[in-house]
């Protein structure tokens, strides 16, 4: 675990002192809400539907024990006794009361957690593949990139006042877990001759307008990469749009301009910004490095485990869905699903973040991590732990046998917490959960991400959703749009729209309509929908979904 | 023509606890059935502006449409309804609690 350094606690401890006072003038009415605003806002503070709201980072999605502990403490102290785990690798508290947020961002400290740059327009939290460190499939862990790049751009100055927000997302591997191309920069490990490097990727980005990023270069030396990315953000802040809030992001700059132009002023740009670095920030990343070592892993008989496997029918579903193979071959990866059908997605009681610290210190070299998918890891578990881990989360309602199925849904806070809503989410994943759950179709159904935003800011990445589920307000009613064939791997694709919309009853039968059409149309088990749908289009599922049209066309 | 004026009341966030609160003809409460109705144009304009003016005490004061039954407004969008009665996802709302 990285930890940080004596600046880093200092640095912590002044900015919390500092809010401290600024809450204490808005409370005294020092200050107007006019002035408080961007104060709070620096601290990820929002003001939403029903209360406050604390946007706490959790970078790169990775925490420990101490850490998740104290996200439960926080929990249950200060809030209603559960947070919202997010597609940013935050953890969002609904219900804080503002004379209280300043203890909370001191309880974070203690343990070097904090809510700077979680909201404004700088570089947000920057993301990384929630299997890091631990994938079978890994060229390399990007989360010493990841916290390079989180000390670049934390107070950096220039970067303070941007046009808008900057979401960076990084993965090592060449299976895309963390939706690269549809961030604002979006960074792969690759390796060409031997030597490491970087591909680029530039202005992809979701909301109103989605769009895919494009690369910029295919291969970036590592020395290059914080002189260049300065390069990229510092281009887009000086000619990104300020006239308008919506085009106001690099997704847009990249459109107008074209990805060429944007490359030559880059480069351009690139030869001022590399002689400001001295080669420190790569010295830099050889100390983070050490800090992200792997574990000692144990030695083990794993006997146990093919016992289990044997004899228990639910664990063996169990490891068939939520578990993923790591690079050693005597450990594992084990993803808890926060997706119980008919909770809330995203969602875990301070029991439940209790737990699986508690499981994380027992069983998982005091390793955890936060996916963008709203699921906790357990990185690194060896394979004779697992029976024991799992019958310690059945007992806390965390055995939910299905990520990467019908009722993993992402969904955003919705209408239910989230000001800027046009219409509900967390109903909607719940219902579509509940009614597989119900006729017991999921595992027949296979893999399928369904991804729902409740308005087009796309917080729940429903364009990049196999089905995507928007929430809109139509004349004062809830009405919910479908996209199908969104992608959210290296193949990412923005889905596409069937048709009108359908009223919050219509939704679960469209999706199962939706499901049944795939079902029909697939060659065997194997063809997952996403497959299916690239090889028939839009057509057959538009047919079945809008019966009457087809009718009335023929 | 100009539109016919509806309903309303005037609506905001608590400034310290962050949650719903309606006007009243002599303050705030947090229940919508005890909020003020106001049926004139010019009237809600003025009380919209007294609300906005109590910056101590709430933020983000809007008009909101409502309808009266029974002597007492209900919400017409579900915006408004969700924000009278807390999220549906748990019994969470301080308008429950307070019930
Ligand atoms: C409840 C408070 C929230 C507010 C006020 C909020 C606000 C916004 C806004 C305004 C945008 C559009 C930005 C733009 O296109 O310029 C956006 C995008 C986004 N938000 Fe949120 N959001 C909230 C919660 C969340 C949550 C809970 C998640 C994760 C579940 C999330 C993740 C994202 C993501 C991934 C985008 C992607 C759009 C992009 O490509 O930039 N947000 N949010
Ligand atoms: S998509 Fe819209 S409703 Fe959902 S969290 Fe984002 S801003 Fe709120």
């Amino acid at each position: 675990m990285y930890s940080y350094s004596e600046f880093d606690t200092a640095f912590l401890a002044e900015r919390n002192a500092q809010f401290r006072a600024q809450v204490e003038r808005r409370i005294s009415g020092a200050l107007t809400e006019d002035e408080f605003k961007p104060l709070r806002l620096m601290n990820g503070l929002y003001l939403q539907r029903h209360a406050y709201m604390l946007r706490v980072a959790i970078p790169y999605g990775t925490l420990n024990a101490a850490k998740m502990r104290k996200l439960a403490e926080i929990a249950e102290r200060w809030d209603k006794g559960y947070g919202h785990f997010t597609t940013r690798q935050n953890i969002q508290y609904n219900w804080p009361e503002l004379k209280d947020v300043p203890d909370m961002l001191d309880a974070l400290a203690e343990v070097g957690m904090h809510a700077i740059q979680t909201s404004g327009n700088t570089i947000r939290n920057v993301t990384a593949d929630h299997f890091a460190g631990a994938a079978a499939d890994e060229i390399a862990d990007p989360r010493p990139v990841a916290e390079l790049m989180r000390q670049w751009s934390t107070d950096h100055p220039e970067f303070q006042f941007m046009p808008r927000k900057f979401k960076i997302a990084i993965t090592g591997s060449p299976n895309d877990r963390a939706v690269t191309r549809a961030h604002d920069i979006g960074i792969r490990m690759v390796e060409r001759d031997g030597a490491r490097g970087y591909e680029i990727i530039v202005g992809g980005g979701l909301g109103r307008t989605p769009m895919i990023g494009k690369v910029i270069t295919d291969f970036l030396p590592e020395a290059d990469l914080l002189p260049y990315l300065e390069a990229i953000v510092s281009v887009w802040n000086q000619i990104g749009r300020r006239d308008n809030k919506y085009k106001a992001r690099i997704k847009i700059t990249v459109h107008e301009h074209g990805i060429d132009e944007i490359r030559r002023l880059v480069e351009e740009r690139f030869v001022e910004t590399r002689k400001t670095f001295s080669g420190v920030d790569v010295q830099m990343l050889r100390e983070i490095e050490g800090h992200f070592a792997p574990p000692a892993f144990v030695q083990a008989d794993t006997a146990p485990y093919a016992r289990a496997l044997e004899t228990y029918p639910a664990f063996r579903a169990w490891t068939d869905t939520n578990v993923t193979p790591h690079r050693d071959a005597d450990h594992a990866i084990v993803t808890i699903s926060l997706k119980k059908h008919g909770d809330t997605p995203g969602d875990a009681s301070a029991a439940q973040m209790r737990l699986i610290a508690d499981l994380a210190e027992t069983y998982g070299y005091d390793e955890i991590r936060i996916s963008h998918e709203q699921n906790v890891i357990l990185p690194h578990v060896h394979k004779a732990s697992l029976p024991s881990i799992y019958s310690a989360l059945r007992a806390e309602g965390l055995a939910t046998a299905n990520i990467g199925l019908i009722s993993d849904i992402i969904a955003c806070p919705g209408m239910d917490y989230c000001a800027l809503a046009t219409a509900r989410s967390i109903p909607i994943a719940q219902e579509i959960a509940t009614a597989f759950d119900d006729l017991k179709r999921e595992h027949e159904i296979g893999a399928l991400k369904i991804k729902i935003s409740g308005c087009i800011n796309a917080c729940g990445h429903h364009h990049v959703g196999h089905i995507g589920i928007l929430g809109l307000d139509r004349a004062g009613v809830e009405n919910y749009q479908i996209t199908l064939g969104g992608d959210h791997t290296e193949q990412a694709k923005v889905g596409d729209r069937v048709g009108p919309g359908f009223s919050a009853d219509e939704v679960v039968p469209a999706i199962e309509r939706i499901v049944d059409t795939y079902l029909d149309l697939r060659t065997s088990p194997e063809e997952e929908f996403i497959d299916t749908y690239r090889r028939t289009g839009l057509a057959p599922f538009k047919a079945a979904l809008y019966p009457e049209t087809k009718v009335a066309a023929e | 023509m100009p539109k016919a004026f509806t309903p309303k009341v005037v609506t905001a966030n608590h400034l310290l606890a962050g949650d719903v609160i309606y006007q009243t003809a002599d303050g705030w409460s947090r229940k919508l059935e005890e909020a003020e109705v106001l049926t004139d144009e010019a009237d809600a304009d003025l009380r919209l502006i007294e609300a906005s003016q109590q910056v101590d005490e709430v933020v983000g004061a809007y008009l909101a449409d409502v309808a009266v039954e029974d002597g007492v407004p209900v919400p017409t969008h579900f915006r408004e309804e969700f924000r009278a009665t807390g999220p549906s996802n748990y019994a969470h709302g301080k308008q429950v609690e307070l019930s």
